[in-house]
């Protein structure tokens, strides 16, 4: 039998990324030497494992209309806020084309109007279509379920956005000049939500959009590893009705909705 | 036993050089577009995260459908044994290999990354229709190329048939993946069928083919070459067989799309509401690239008028560019069913909100870098039919071997092979 091809690629690059962490680590703080030391149990060291798969439950009955704090934390934990308007280009424009990694949506039901709020961002499917189609594998699945792309070989071709149904996906338009060293961004590739995975790497609880709406009282969105029976995400998707966007597709998504 | 023979192109140099210097005009603007874009980033184009290819390549795939096309007439002589097209066979060779690569010159000078070309050529994922391309597009040019050779080579010659019939079958996959970059999209409603893929081989027939006779004529004008009335003609009815199958298929995509209720709004929206989007489908692709071509081929007035067969041949390469622009941009446009029996009332976003229509207008460095790709195509061609002998001396109807019946490598009656000057 041949090993599932997508694990040893993700093993790899996990590894690499580990590397990669511990290495802007020691350049850029003193006292990191201790932290090398210890290197080999520390999160950021540890590959990306398949028993965990993280995922995110949205409760859209308490989720609001004009509040916008997910995506402002969002922005500024992934360094979205740092992106700039080319000066002579038209805001209308700009709108379309800035990376927007989760985006507020409000729906009418067009029989009953009942209206819904909720976040919409990638909704990291187990079979995620934009994978399938990335020509160099840039675009790739880890194997605790985040769907992101590896800035160091995607093209730029695009074709993941046709493919994704969510449209969760940017491409960076513009040139960058700022960026955060945890999230670095490139004019010409594409990206999308990571559920924080610089978080991940570093073993943290949570993902900014999560915390923000906590913090704001209004506790809609739960993280969490959809793996673990105990996890407060998993009991709560077992004790109430919840549903995948379009279900039809059968991409079992990571992020789920309540009351839509 | 008669022997065709080729000829360089040799019209006099001013007017070749004349010719050159446009063409090399075009691409150099195509070029400095693809320097502004790789510079600038983006931006600078119509295109955003919601419609992501734009006008490159519309262009783009549209020289690559046309490129597997116009081998078809090769194919039409070896695969097929209709003697008649055996003298076309180099000219449609190198057809298919320039109209290709000015395709896959726009693709690769639109990506984000163009630098990191070595990185799509070193990795693979092979679920990618989009890899498997890479494949289809760099073995079919090594392909037709021994094709070439093999016509224009007496050692190549006993294996002209079976290349033939390998690039006939290559070039049947290649437009069918072509079209299935399209067809696998399950996310996009108008995509979405594998009906696509057979629909993108019909259109190739028909662009390349188009393409292929306007060439074929202008060369042999510009040189007072003989070009036959009867051949000219069984090229013409070819053509408006090809485009009234493209109409054919065009029906029953839109027919099946519109069978499921899910689909209503899409189809109604391409046809009727789509504004600037359906006006291009009835008057571009329908009205001037389809039924006016169709109507000049047939018409008793205009059938036989070399200007007239000149211009419909025009008119189907714009009405092609046209449907590709509807399927391509039109398909990106209509917004994503994410929440079926919702309205969208706000979105950060635009998601359904059905202002489609303005979400994307083309700018002028997409254009020329898309029209920059034409001119590396029809340069490399004109370069190629003044340098080597891939024209005909004559294709007066008189001096046209016959067809064969059976057609395989031992029967050819004509030997197809190097004249010398
Ligand atoms: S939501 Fe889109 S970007 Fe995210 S995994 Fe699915 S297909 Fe990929
Ligand atoms: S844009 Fe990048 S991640 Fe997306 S399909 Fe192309 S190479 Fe892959």
């Amino acid at each position: 039998m041949m090993k599932h091809p997508d694990e040893t690629i993700d093993q790899g690059r996990r590894d690499w990324f580990g590397l990669a962490a511990a290495a802007t680590a020691a350049v850029a703080a003193p006292g990191v030497i201790l932290h090398l030391a210890s290197a080999n149990t520390a999160p950021e060291a540890q590959p990306a494992s398949s028993a965990v798969r993280w995922g995110l439950l949205i409760d859209t009955n308490k989720c609001t209309s004009g509040c916008r704090d997910c995506v402002d934390a969002c922005d500024r934990e992934n360094g979205l806020d740092l992106q700039t308007k080319p000066p002579t280009e038209a805001p209308t424009a700009w709108a379309d084309q800035k990376a927007v990694w989760v985006r507020k949506v409000k729906l009418a039901d067009g029989l009953t109007g009942r209206v819904t709020n909720l976040p919409l961002m990638c909704q990291h499917c187990e079979h995620p279509p934009c994978v399938d189609v990335c020509p160099t594998g840039a675009s790739f699945k880890r194997a605790d379920g985040i769907v992101m792309v590896d800035r160091h070989i995607c093209i730029g071709c695009r074709y993941c956005m046709m493919a994704c149904p969510y449209q969760a996906r940017s491409f960076i338009h513009q040139p960058m000049h700022d960026q955060l060293t945890r999230v670095p961004r490139g004019k010409g590739c594409v990206e999308s939500c990571n559920l924080c995975v610089s978080r991940r790497d570093h073993g943290l609880p949570s993902t900014a959009c999560a915390d923000a709406c906590t913090a704001a009282g209004k506790g809609a969105i739960v993280f969490g590893d959809l793996k673990d029976p105990a996890s407060p995400i998993s009991l709560a998707l077992k004790a109430m009705p919840s549903r995948q966007l379009r279900e039809d597709l059968a991409l079992n998504t990571g992020v789920r909705y309540k009351g839509v | 036993m008669k022997r065709i023979v080729y000829r360089e192109w040799h019209i006099p140099p001013a007017r070749y050089w004349g010719i050159l210097g446009i063409l090399v005009s075009v691409m150099a603007l195509g070029g400095l577009a693809a320097l502004y874009l790789e510079h600038e980033g983006h931006w600078v184009t119509g295109m955003n995260n919601f419609v992501v290819w734009g006008v490159p390549h519309v262009f783009a795939v549209f020289l690559i459908v046309a490129a597997s096309g116009a081998i078809n007439v090769a194919s039409i002589a070896t695969v097929f044994g209709k003697g008649a097209y055996l003298p076309l066979g180099r000219l449609s060779g190198l057809l298919a290999v320039t109209l290709l690569i000015g395709g896959l010159l726009i693709l690769v000078l639109d990506l984000g990354r163009p630098d990191r070309l070595l990185v799509a050529l070193t990795h693979y994922n092979l679920r990618s229709i989009f890899a498997w391309n890479i494949y289809f597009y760099t073995g079919f040019v090594a392909l037709v190329i021994a094709y070439l050779w093999s016509m224009a080579d007496r050692m190549g010659a006993r294996f002209k048939h079976t290349l033939g019939v390998l690039a006939f079958g290559w070039r049947l996959a290649l437009t069918t993946a072509t079209g299935s970059i399209f067809g696998f999209l399950v996310a996009r409603q108008a995509f979405d069928t594998a009906f696509l893929a057979p629909m993108f081989v019909i259109m190739s027939l028909a662009y390349g083919l188009a393409i292929f006779i306007l060439v074929l004529m202008f060369t042999f004008h510009q040189e007072e070459r003989v070009l036959g009335d009867q051949l000219l003609r069984r090229l013409k009815n070819l053509l408006g067989v090809f485009v009234a199958a493209v109409l054919y298929f065009t029906l029953v995509y839109y027919l099946t799309k519109a069978y499921g209720a899910k689909n209503y709004d899409l189809v109604g929206w391409l046809l009727f509401g789509g504004g600037g989007y359906s006006i291009l489908l009835w008057i571009g692709w329908i009205l001037i690239g389809t039924l006016v071509p169709l109507a000049m081929f047939w018409h008793p007035r205009t059938r036989r008028d070399r200007r007239f067969i000149a211009v419909a041949c025009a008119l189907v390469i714009l009405g092609g560019l046209a449907a590709l622009y509807v399927i391509l941009i039109g398909s990106q446009v209509y917004p994503l069913q994410i929440f079926p029996g919702q309205t969208i009332l706000d979105s950060g976003f635009a998601d359904g909100i059905k202002v489609a229509d303005s979400t994307y207008h083309p700018s002028l460095p997409e254009l020329l870098l898309g029209l920059g790709g034409v001119a590396v195509a029809l340069f490399l061609t004109a370069v190629g039919v003044r340098v080597l002998q891939f024209l005909p001396d004559s294709l007066a109807d008189a001096e046209l071997p016959a067809d064969t019946e059976e057609p395989s490598a031992g029967k050819v009656s004509y030997v197809d092979d190097l004249a010398t000057g």
